[in-house]
């Protein structure tokens, strides 16, 4: 019955008001369904967003309201704060080492395990495991303990002889073991891989070992070329994610980034800025920078993945 | 699904039997020896929290000499505020999230993939760019808001967002997923004379259990394991979240009550453990799926 109304409403000419029950009619339920989001992005994302640019530009410790300081938190970011530089040198390094690490022991083992192997739920289930687990602190204190001088890894290297350094209490180390920690998350990707992997045509090697293709030339001509969507979309994922990280880094430098700021990560530094020093002006610009960090690397992927991302259809 | 690989065995004909054979036993060896590695940091965490405390630092095995539940014990109640409170906060949280995602995003996903409506595009568009977007930036002006109407120190600003599908990562995997649903069924209703609210609530979301499943179980577990939020949020520590009563203990305790700590580290983990155990399948190909998708 009412859907007879809406076919028959217009064509009643019923002046004016039509105009509106039409673009209420057609464009109303989507709005409304869309409603909480709506709220969510104004309120919680697009209004922040503007807030924290301005904030960028002020001096703001939460109590007295922000004073204008133009381009200063910039500037000081830039020539006069060697934490800043630390926590973008660490950062970038983290990033630069845990990334392409961790995406060739996910498709190392998704071709391993692609070839068809009996047991390939249970072993993909169990590489996924750390993945789910990794980002508890309960897992960042595991990881403290393992790499302590007196820890788990320190334990095997004695079985040889060897005395190892508390990994986690020596500059020279302690980044590594949050990269190492990164590595051995290396589940989730490794599963998307899998479901890539899945979806080569499978004649195509057939032809080309017919060809007298060696299996390495096969990797290179057939399986990374049409693997390479998947490697974008895990490489874009993956990057974003290492420049977020946080806990980790929190608990195993016990909130400080030390030993001598190794392990202070960029978030880990506007965190001690926002929250510890309450210098909210000067927050609000790392997190710009971080975000301008981020979307050059996002369009700089996406310009020249045309050069290297192979797409059919 | 192992056919498909074994044709291409087949195929290599010039390879002898034997060598496959060595092959296979040597693609088990390492795959056996890389589970072992990555698996045996959280046998011996959990071998320690069961480990008499005098045992912790000088046992690298996972087999405890003695069983004693008494680091349990010590670790519930490690703190001036029982871990008890800390897990009840916790589920409080994590429940509300998951009931709060799963309305809100399966809402807004709806609209994205069935609805017309002008502006859909763009608004899809910004979706997908607050999926990239690093929470630092909404962060201190969302504190300063949240602040000004009292809701530090309550739970208020770890669950609301969640209604207001702040996650957009779980609109996309429904949107995914709810384009798959065929459309003929909304047709159908729709010549019954069923309006857009019918459809969302009597066809796509009965279809659409799999991909709720997914959700809530993630937002479950995400919101179980975040840290960040807790620790600018909530200060007394009768609020506060498993993750944040760990991190209280390392730091209260000054290295002097491992075993208690291992105890509490390891029931924290119970939690996403179970999920993981009841719904792999779901879990693994709910990440499949989407990073399918380009």
């Amino acid at each position: 019955m009412t859907v007879q109304n809406v076919a028959t409403a217009p064509q009643a000419g019923v002046p004016k008001t039509s105009v509106w029950r039409r673009i209420w009619q057609q464009d109303g339920p989507g709005y409304l369904f869309l409603l909480p989001w709506f709220i969510g992005f104004f309120g919680l994302t697009l209004g922040p967003m503007i807030s924290s640019l301005y904030l960028s530009f002020t001096h703001f410790d939460l109590l007295t309201a922000p004073r204008w300081a133009g381009v200063d938190n910039y500037v000081r970011m830039f020539t006069n704060d060697p934490k800043f530089a630390a926590s973008m040198r660490v950062t970038m390094f983290f990033v630069i080492f845990s990334v392409p690490l961790k995406l060739a022991f996910a498709l190392g083992v998704a071709m391993l395990l692609n070839r068809g192997m009996k047991g390939l739920p249970l072993y993909r289930a169990l590489f996924y495991l750390p993945s789910l687990l990794g980002a508890s602190v309960a897992i960042a204190i595991l990881w403290r303990q393992i790499f302590a001088g007196d820890g788990l890894v320190n334990k095997f290297l004695s079985i040889f002889g060897i005395v190892g350094p508390s990994w986690i209490s020596n500059p020279n180390y302690s980044l590594w073991t949050l990269i190492v920690l990164a590595i051995w998350q290396f589940g989730s990707p490794m599963i998307i891989f899998l479901a890539g992997l899945r979806q080569i045509p499978q004649d195509m090697y057939e032809a080309a070992s017919l060809d007298g293709a060696s299996k390495w030339r096969q990797f290179w001509k057939i399986t990374l070329p049409l693997l390479t969507p998947v490697v974008f979309f895990n490489a874009i994922i993956q990057t974003i994610e290492a420049f977020k990280s946080f806990t980790p880094a929190f608990i195993i430098s016990g909130g400080t980034g030390n030993p001598i700021n190794s392990t202070l990560f960029y978030t880990l530094y506007l965190y001690q800025e926002a929250f510890g020093f309450f210098r909210m002006g000067y927050a609000s610009a790392l997190a710009w920078v971080l975000l301008a960090l981020v979307a050059v690397f996002t369009a700089f992927s996406f310009l020249t993945s045309k050069y290297w991302v192979h797409y059919d259809d | 699904m192992t056919d498909a690989p074994m044709k291409l065995t087949v195929v290599g004909a010039e390879t002898p039997l034997w060598r496959k054979r060595m092959m296979s036993v040597i693609s088990h060896g390492l795959l056996i020896g890389a589970s072992i590695l990555m698996l045996y940091p959280l046998l011996w965490l959990l071998a320690a929290s069961f480990r008499p405390e005098n045992e912790i630092f000088t046992s690298a095995s996972i087999i405890p000499s003695a069983w004693s539940l008494d680091a349990y014990f010590r670790g519930w109640n490690g703190l001036r505020t029982s871990f008890g409170v800390f897990f009840t906060n916790s589920f409080i949280i994590s429940i509300a999230s998951v009931i709060g995602n799963v309305m809100a995003c399966s809402l807004a996903a709806y609209a994205f993939a069935r609805l017309e409506f002008r502006g859909r595009k763009i608004w899809f568009a910004l979706m997908l760019m607050t999926l990239m977007l690093p929470y630092q930036v909404t962060l201190i002006p969302q504190y300063v808001l949240f602040r000004q109407i009292g809701w530090v120190d309550t739970f208020l600003p770890l669950i609301v967002p969640k209604f207001l599908a702040a996650d957009a990562f779980f609109i996309f995997l429904m949107v995914q997923f709810f384009r798959g649903i065929p459309r003929e069924l909304d047709e159908a209703a729709m010549m019954d004379g069923a309006g857009p609210w019918r459809i969302y609530w009597k066809i796509i979301l009965p279809l659409s259990t799999p991909v709720l499943a997914t959700a809530a179980i993630f937002t479950f577990i995400w919101t179980w394991d975040d840290f960040f939020g807790p620790l600018i949020y909530l200060n007394r520590m009768s609020d506060y979240t498993v993750m944040l009563g760990l991190r209280t203990f390392t730091d209260s305790t000054g290295l002097s009550d491992y075993g208690g700590l291992f105890a509490m580290s390891v029931l924290s983990l119970v939690p996403i453990f179970v999920f993981f155990l009841m719904f792999q399948r779901l879990l693994i190909e709910g990440i499949a799926t989407t990073g399918m998708k380009r």
